[in-house]
């Protein structure tokens, strides 16, 4: 690695330190903008019920005060007690929540990951012929709807027209759906990427030379064609977990499933306060420290590109 | 023959000057295009950009325009009619069936006007709030995208041409802005904006009628999305600058508003249009993803995204008040990619390389 490639690396960890800690204190102020705070909306309470609870909640000190205090808290995965759901820590409702969004957000990762590879380049070596055009249709469809419409879509289809599968994601199978919903958009997206970028290594001088050498056809491809059309995947594993997690938002919705998406819907039309910046902050970490992850992965994946 | 010596034995009769006639001869016999026109005559090749053009200005204008000619409005509950009870029968009709009272009146020979799509829950016509709700979108995505291509252009046309410190400062910012995590800032944002915009707002009437969700939009957009596009401008205004027709052009002698008039600003501004139009769709989809969790525009309008989210409660039943409003948004959101898309390849053929 030279010393270059090791500067870009220090840089963009820089900035997503920079840009997790502009995320907490958007995240404060932000609430703390909030009229009244956090209790104005519960039914009448008494002065002094009002004071212990901002006693409580350490909402009585300066707001400087409550900022450090936060943002040291914050850092050690500390997001005190949920406003609404009494006697939980925020912490332990996220990991309760993580724990099924998890497995939805990782399974569809590899699934969008692995068939958007198989599509794409099986477009890019069938190049206009009927299962290209094919796939490229059903892509750019996928491409263009909003998660949450293709979500309603099958469960009208599958659950209430066909019957096939539950439609409530707690049950025996309930997650099939919500898995292949959060799938399709970057399935699509990554047939699409494979596909332009297979058949630029397609034309390149090496591929020839590999041919004119006498290589087979299997050989080209896979030691070739396809590892080097891999490197801009790579540079979508950040943007296809973001979409994963606030995708998840909404499917978790539509599919009722117990997952920290579902948590924060919640959340936000409950108005617990705590729970919304504790979530905000966990997601916000992960999607930052992915994007960092797969831009330095690709920095040094390939090093003729220069990202600045 | 004249066989000057300092003429290298050349016909000097060559280089006299042409006559009228020989003149129109050289005159090129194609009008000449200019760069707006070869984009159009581009695009217009491009059956797929052409059709989608033609599906987006069909639905502006049908969105626009039918709710002026309707019978039924898209508040107006039918069966809540003043001096007379409440008529149920008027609640959640399927696609052209009539209420009992209309039924009695069209048994007496009166035309009743079709519930194109039925009515909703609350007895409204399902066919007006589809069309009105793609109105809003519509119009949430166009002024959006203008607000987000007025911040970003300024920003970017300023760190470009400034360089420096200037241009440090704002594209730290940017790249910080860029880098955070964009929906969830924004869902963070409109659930609190809609608490302290209200009150703010009710005071005038016009705000009030936009709606505190409608504006809070506006604002997440102003302060988040604008960063692509002033990055983008500066990008466009640094290259420019160094580009070697400028060279050229200052070589013979070009002044600096005509160099700007007539190479950096054509050059520019076919990137911020199709960026603008691809922003649009971009728009469109954030509104409806917020409209489905609660925080889009503020009831009785509705919202494409907004009516699906409503239709969810009855999806057992009444399936296609979900299905419509989806077809509608995914069909203006791939016409308006694919026009984009178009609009790019026509007028900036570098991007697609």
């Amino acid at each position: 690695m030279d010393s270059k490639t090791l500067r870009y690396i220090v840089k963009r960890i820089i900035l997503a330190i920079v840009t997790l800690w502009a995320v907490i204190t958007i995240t404060f102020f932000v609430m703390h903008a909030v009229p009244g705070g956090p209790f104005t909306r519960e039914k009448a309470i008494s002065a002094e019920a009002q004071a212990s609870l901002e006693a409580k909640y350490g909402l009585d000190k300066p707001l400087f005060e409550q900022y450090t205090t936060y943002l040291n808290d914050a850092l050690h995965g500390n997001f005190g007690p949920s406003i609404k759901q009494r006697g939980r820590m925020v912490t332990d409702v996220i990991i309760d929540g993580m724990r099924t969004s998890a497995k939805i957000g990782l399974i569809a990762l590899v699934i969008a990951t692995s068939f958007g590879i198989l599509f794409g380049a099986v477009a890019a070596l069938r190049r206009n012929t009927l299962l290209d055009k094919v796939i490229m249709v059903m892509t750019t469809a996928f491409v263009s709807m909003p998660s949450f419409i293709m979500g309603s879509l099958l469960l009208i289809v599958v659950c209430v027209t066909l019957k096939l599968l539950p439609a409530n994601g707690a049950s025996e199978g309930g997650l099939i759906l919500p898995v292949i919903t959060l799938a399709l958009y970057p399935m699509a997206y990554i047939t699409r990427l494979t596909r332009s970028s297979m058949l630029d290594v397609l034309g390149q001088d090496y591929i020839r030379t590999a041919k004119a050498k006498g290589v087979s056809e299997r050989m080209i491809i896979v030691k070739h064609a396809l590892k080097n059309s891999l490197i801009p995947v790579i540079t979508y594993f950040g943007p296809q977990l973001a979409y994963i997690v606030t995708g998840s938002l909404v499917v978790e919705q539509i599919f009722a499933v117990p997952g920290i998406g579902r948590y924060f819907v919640n959340s936000i039309t409950g108005r617990d306060y705590t729970l919304i910046m504790g979530t905000t902050i966990v997601l916000a970490a992960l999607i930052v420290i992915m994007n960092l992850v797969s831009d330095i992965l690709y920095k040094i994946v390939d090093p003729r590109i220069n990202l600045e | 023959m004249n066989n000057n010596i300092l003429t290298g034995h050349i016909d000097l009769s060559s280089f006299e000057p042409a006559s009228a006639q020989e003149k129109e001869y050289m005159v090129q016999l194609r009008p000449s295009t200019t760069f707006f026109k070869d984009g159009c005559k581009r695009l217009y090749k491009n059956k797929v950009a052409f059709v989608s053009l033609i599906v987006i200005v069909l639905i502006i204008v049908l969105s626009i325009a039918l709710p002026l000619v309707w019978p039924y409005s898209y508040d107006r509950q039918l069966g809540n009619r003043p001096g007379r009870p409440v008529d149920p029968s008027f609640n959640n009709l399927r696609p052209l069936e009539y209420s009992l009272s209309e039924q009695a009146a069209i048994e007496e020979g009166e035309s009743v006007f079709p519930h194109l799509f039925g009515t909703d829950a609350a007895g409204r016509d399902y066919f007006i709030r589809v069309v009105y709700g793609t109105r809003i979108s519509l119009a949430v995505g166009f002024f959006a995208s203008i607000i987000v291509l007025v911040i970003g252009m300024t920003l970017g046309s300023i760190a470009g041409f400034s360089g420096g410190k200037v241009d440090m400062v704002i594209m730290r910012i940017v790249d910080i802005i860029y880098s955070l995590p964009d929906m969830l800032m924004v869902i963070l944002l409109a659930s609190v904006m809609r608490e302290s915009l209200g009150p703010a707002i009710d005071r005038y009437a016009f705000l009030r009628d936009i709606g505190s969700n409608i504006i809070s939009l506006f604002v997440i957009f102003a302060l988040l999305y604008w960063c692509s596009m002033a990055r983008l401008i500066r990008g466009q205004i640094l290259s420019l600058r160094e580009q070697e027709y400028v060279l050229a052009a200052q070589a013979t002698g070009a002044k600096s508003g005509w160099i700007i008039r007539k190479h950096l600003i054509p050059n520019c501004i076919s990137v911020i249009i199709i960026s603008t139009a691809l922003q649009i769709p971009n728009a469109i989809f954030t509104e409806s993803f917020l409209s489905f969790l609660g925080l889009g525009v503020n009831a009785p309008m509705p919202s494409l995204g907004s009516l699906a989210s409503d239709a969810l409660n009855g999806i057992s039943s009444y399936g296609y008040r979900l299905a419509i409003p989806a077809i509608v948004i995914s069909l203006i959101v791939l016409s308006l990619n694919l026009f984009g898309d178009g609009l790019r390849d026509a007028f900036d053929p570098k991007l697609n390389q």
